[in-house]
């Protein structure tokens, strides 16, 4: 059992469902939407299925449910994929959140046909990628998923976003080709440090190299940008806002929550395990960096109006936190940015999803063109909340352990740089709860124009009124609707703002599970993620024989 | 060896040189097949003789010639590892530039080229000749000429050679642009241009041969890498006409400072031609120019690496940065092909066994996506003609999803990213100048793939994002052009995925005789 090639099966059973989608001959594209989500939870199956058989304890090798095959042997490369801990978290978390935006993103196309066929088919194809960059345990394997996963995002921005989305969507796939590039320098330079060999690209074969001082830390720095760019960080963030922001809520969560957490992964699997000297030598300016990131993204959170924007920036602010952990290698700080890659997956799908539905109701992505929404739809605006406490760290949600471990890990050895960090638990505070209040509490809006123009329905039946909002169709002007996809909205079609469908409801409720058992028990994921920190610590710790690292030590570097 | 006194034939191996003796017996069969054979039948005659001249040519290189590598004809001939793969690949690019060439769409003469190249444009002599059903048969055996000096020019073993294939090869390629059927001024006028430019290259060429010889005392590569270690104190001629026989051969790929002619020749000439010359004469300008500079010149390796490298560098940055400001699809295409002409003088600097098949995997890599990509070209119409403008091609993602769809993944292939040909080669090149410390050239090359990416990518947004505009429409193409197109984007998916069995071959054809 334990040789059944379970990586590689989770990745084609999505390829196999984009191929299915997309060849759908005419008339059977209204089995679009149920054929890919039946993929994506056969998906999801498997992963968990393959978790089963996963060991957390005894003496393991680094990567389980390991994988190996020549594949260009004058490269040294191989189809490698293997994962531990942190990998097979991130997977299972994709795994999730992929049926659960498939679902949120039922009525994204309502126009059905071809270009719905692309969409959901695109959506599989990411799903394939995103399997893959986490499982990869060869360096150009990642690399290669790393780069190729750039194509089926930049499509379902370019093509299905807002007004601005060529804007974003080139961009965005700048950004990270640039930073790509530059990686591709270092990857190519590595192997050439590396034993070389018909295998040399294994990331196991290049830990514990022996380099220059010099080339190691360029290297390192090669690697940093890409993952930096990816994560990302201050000040090579400003693409993740535009992006986010013309989207579809479905794409920005599988963009933020799943494909933003490469970066901060390739930082524990390539920076500190292959570069440890230069990670070291880094640490400061990365620390920097990292606070700079989470004060100042905060703090543009406070000040955006669109609320898609406002959530990519609160990311920003938390990846922030996230590299902040990972640099500040502790055991704590390390355990806590694990569990925080994937507690910020579920908390920004939330934000982003919930965003999205009001958004689909409302017409407007500006925050300023609501108001009162609490009396119309309660389930939504309650579902919002919860949501938004688990962004701003409410003990008993899912963030607030993670969060509380990266800030007290890190504290041990850079007091400053945490005790700045925590005014970001103030910010996060002010950001969602001025959200929340200007969009849901208040009195109740009216429906149809308002005579000065600035609500939020006026908005919609003015001409040419809503320049900022991505959505071009939407339940009110879609008569067309299937009726058996969505009975609650066909029935009071068109008559008023409606609360959330069965659809929806599941959607959140799913997310909202998660975040609450997350909160209250998270001690599986912690028992999966250990091994892969003690692993990292060691890493780091090869050429060092200082101690640093232990929980008891007081940290006296800074 | 030989004393200068006494004649001695020159012993001539058969076996090895014979795929280029039967292209040229093609070409020749094809100058009597458009002497005698009647008008009505000679497309096809023509055809079929060409067809069979490059796959014989190619069964003869690979049953026979492989087996037989050696230097013959008096030192002037090479037939090693490198000369044969070059031979093979442009040989494979030819047969699929023919059938691009031959297409015809509904008329009944090669689409591409006019119907009476010697007549003045709009004149009544002209009139006449499309109203007989005149055909320019002439072009294949012209293509098989040119193939024929391509082969000798990788397969050089003097400097006369060597000068010799340069012009068999470019000859036929200033009449075959000339000859495009539409806006024929602008083609005329890219001929003439590529003419004058090339006479002035090949003397440069001819002039810095000279040097060398004075210099050294020979002009076969093998006397001359000897001399170079041995001659002292003559390095003011040396290193001079080391450089003008460079300026020839950076002249035919292309590189900056040498590249003005290659936008305006590309976009002059008939589409399948401009294909035709950025893929299989830059194959065979490189090869001449890795055997020149691995085999002839490696002594002087701390001379012309650096200058090579900074042409490398120009090119690289003038053919990305003036891709961006391009708004004809040919342009573009030409200024591509120039950054692409520097990324290759990148492996050329790196002077080792890995940059040398590298840069021949390269080759081939980027050679298959070139082709396919000017293949799609001419499919794409606007009352006509070509709809050469980038605004033409908005909105094709809407209207023909299947060409815009081959498009973009050719020109993600151009791009570079995994899973595409372009990423292999890109590695595969690179990895040699890494290993070889250019990795300052490399970090450059990186930097401008990424402008380039940017030209390749606003022209999917534009196919894809955009909406269709004017009376852009898209022909359907007969199976020659169908099957050419689908080869060359196969291979740029194949050699992304499975670049295993290439890279091995190239690996093992990596050495020069000498």
């Amino acid at each position: 059992m334990s040789d059944f090639p379970w990586l590689t099966t989770l990745g084609v059973i999505p390829l196999v469902g984009a191929a299915v989608v997309a060849l759908l001959p005419k008339g059977a594209t209204r089995n679009v939407r149920p054929i890919a989500l039946a993929f994506s939870l056969l998906t999801l199956v498997v992963g968990i299925v393959a978790a089963t058989q996963f060991k957390t304890s005894g003496d393991n090798p680094q990567f389980q449910l390991a994988e190996t095959h020549s594949w260009i042997p004058q490269f040294g490369v191989s189809y490698a994929v293997g994962v531990d801990g942190m990998a097979l978290s991130l997977i299972l978390m994709s795994l999730v959140l992929v049926p659960i935006s498939l679902l949120a993103a039922w009525n994204d196309i309502p126009e059905g046909g071809r270009r719905q066929q692309s969409y959901f088919a695109l959506l599989l194809v990411l799903e394939t990628f995103m399997v893959g960059v986490f499982a990869a345990t060869d360096v150009f394997l990642f690399y290669v998923f790393f780069e190729a996963m750039l194509i089926p995002v930049y499509f379902l921005i370019g093509m299905f976003g807002g007004p601005r989305r060529q804007y974003a969507a080139v961009k965005f796939l700048l950004f990270s080709l640039f930073g790509g590039l530059i990686m591709l320098v270092a990857v190519i330079a590595l192997y050439q440090q590396g034993p070389g060999g018909d295998h040399g690209f294994l990331v196991n074969s290049l830990t514990g190299l022996h380099m220059s001082e010099s080339t190691e830390r360029l290297l390192f720095v090669g690697f940093f940008i890409a993952f930096a760019i990816k994560a990302p960080m201050w000040p090579v963030h400003t693409w993740l806002p535009d992006a986010a922001s013309e989207a579809k809520p479905a794409v920005a969560v599988l963009l933020v929550g799943v494909l933003d957490k490469v970066g901060t992964f390739g930082m524990i699997r390539f920076c500190l395990q292959l570069f440890p000297d230069a990670s070291k030598w880094a640490t400061p300016v990365v620390i920097i960096l990292a606070v700079i990131s989470i004060i100042y993204a905060a703090i543009a959170a406070i000040g955006q109006n669109d609320m898609m924007r406002l959530i990519a920036y609160t990311s920003v602010s938390h990846f922030g936190l996230i590299v902040l952990g990972i640099f500040a290698v502790t055991q704590t700080s390390v355990i806590g940015s694990q569990l925080y890659m994937v507690n910020h997956g579920i908390t920004t799908a939330a934000l982003f999803l919930f965003a999205g539905f009001l958004i689909m109701r409302g017409k407007s992505k500006n925050i300023t063109d609501y108001g009162g929404w609490q009396r119309t739809t309660p389930v939504l605006a309650g579902v919002s909340l919860v949501a938004g406490l688990s962004a701003l760290s409410l003990p008993g949600l899912n963030s607030f352990i993670s969060e509380f471990l990266v800030l007290i890990g890190t504290f041990e050895r850079y007091p400053v740089a945490a005790g700045i960090s925590v005014v970001a638990v103030v910010l996060a505070a002010l950001y969602i709860l001025l959200m929340y209040k200007n969009i849901f509490t208040g009195p109740k809006q009216q429906l149809v124009a308002a005579p000065d123009g600035t609500l939020a329905m006026a908005g919609v039946n003015g001409q040419g009124g809503r320049p900022s909002t991505g959505v071009t169709k939407t339940l009110f002007d879609e008569p067309d609707t299937d009726i058996a996809d969505i009975p609650a909205e066909a029935k009071v079609r068109g008559s008023a703002i409606r609360d959330l469908d069965v659809r929806e409801k599941t959607v959140a409720g799913v997310l909202i599970a998660i975040m609450l058992f997350l909160g209250f028990f998270p001690k599986p994921a912690l028992d999966l993620l250990k091994p892969a920190v003690r692993d990292t610590l060691q890493h780091v710790n090869v050429h060092d024989p200082a101690p640093h690292a232990g929980v008891t030590t007081e940290g006296s570097s800074k | 060896m030989t004393s200068p006194a006494t004649f001695t034939q020159a012993h001539i191996s058969y076996a090895a040189v014979v795929p280029m003796l039967v292209i040229f017996g093609a070409a020749m069969v094809g100058v009597l097949v458009e002497a005698f054979v009647p008008r009505a039948m000679r497309y096809w005659t023509q055809l079929g003789v060409t067809f069979a001249g490059l796959v014989a040519s190619f069964l003869t290189l690979v049953l026979i010639s492989r087996n037989n590598k050696g230097i013959t004809a008096a030192d002037a001939v090479v037939i090693d590892g490198p000369a044969l793969m070059l031979q093979g690949t442009i040989l494979v690019l030819s047969v699929l530039a023919v059938m691009l060439m031959a297409e015809r769409f509904d008329t009944r003469s090669a689409d591409a080229f006019t119907q009476s190249g010697a007549s003045v444009p709009g004149s009544p002599m002209e009139t006449n000749a499309v109203r007989l059903g005149a055909t320019s048969t002439e072009v294949f055996p012209l293509v098989l000429f040119s193939v024929g000096g391509m082969m000798l020019f990788v397969a050089a073993g003097d400097l006369l050679v060597m000068f010799i294939a340069l012009e068999v090869l470019s000859l036929p390629l200033y009449i075959l642009t000339g000859l495009a059927r539409r806006r024929r001024l602008l083609s005329q006028e890219a001929s003439l241009k590529y003419f004058l430019l090339g006479a002035f290259s090949s003397a440069f060429f001819l002039f810095g041969s000279a040097l060398v010889f004075g210099a050294t005392g020979s002009i076969k590569f093998g006397e001359i890498a000897d001399a170079v270690g041995k001659v002292n104190g003559r390095d003011d001629i040396l290193i001079p006409g080391m450089l003008l026989v460079a300026v020839g051969l950076l002249f035919k790929i292309g590189a900056v400072p040498f590249h003005t002619w290659t936008p305006d020749v590309y976009q002059g000439a008939p589409s399948p031609v401009s294909g035709f010359m950025a893929t299989t004469v830059k194959v065979a300008g490189f090869g001449a120019m890795l055997r020149l500079f691995y085999v002839a010149l490696e002594g002087l390796s701390w001379n012309w690496q650096p200058v090579i490298a900074i042409v490398a560098v120009l090119t690289m940055v003038v053919g990305a940065v003036f891709a961006v400001t391009q708004t004809d699809m040919k342009r573009l295409l030409a200024y591509s092909s120039i950054s692409h002409a520097g990324f290759l003088l990148v492996g050329v600097v790196a002077l080792n066994k890995t940059g040398l098949s590298g840069t021949m995997f390269y080759l081939v890599a980027y050679s298959f996506t070139t082709l396919a990509a000017f293949g799609m070209v001419p499919l794409v119409r606007s009352a006509g003609s070509e709809a050469t403008h980038l605004s033409q091609w908005a909105g094709l993602g809407k209207t023909s999803p299947i060409l815009a769809a081959t498009f973009s993944f050719l020109l993600l292939g151009f791009a570079g990213i995994p899973l595409t040909s372009g990423f292999t080669a890109k590695f595969a090149l690179f990895s040699g100048a890494v290993g070889h410390g250019a990795t300052w050239l490399v970090v450059i090359a990186m930097l401008m793939s990424a402008v380039t990416a940017f030209v390749y990518i606003r022209i999917i947004v534009l196919m894809y994002f955009s909406d269709p505009t004017g009376d852009t429409h898209v022909l359907f193409p007969s199976a020659l052009t169908g099957i050419s197109v689908t080869v060359g984007a196969l291979a740029t998916l194949v050699l992304g995925v499975a670049p295993a069995p290439l890279l091995n071959l190239a690996q093992h054809s990596s050495l020069f005789l000498r």
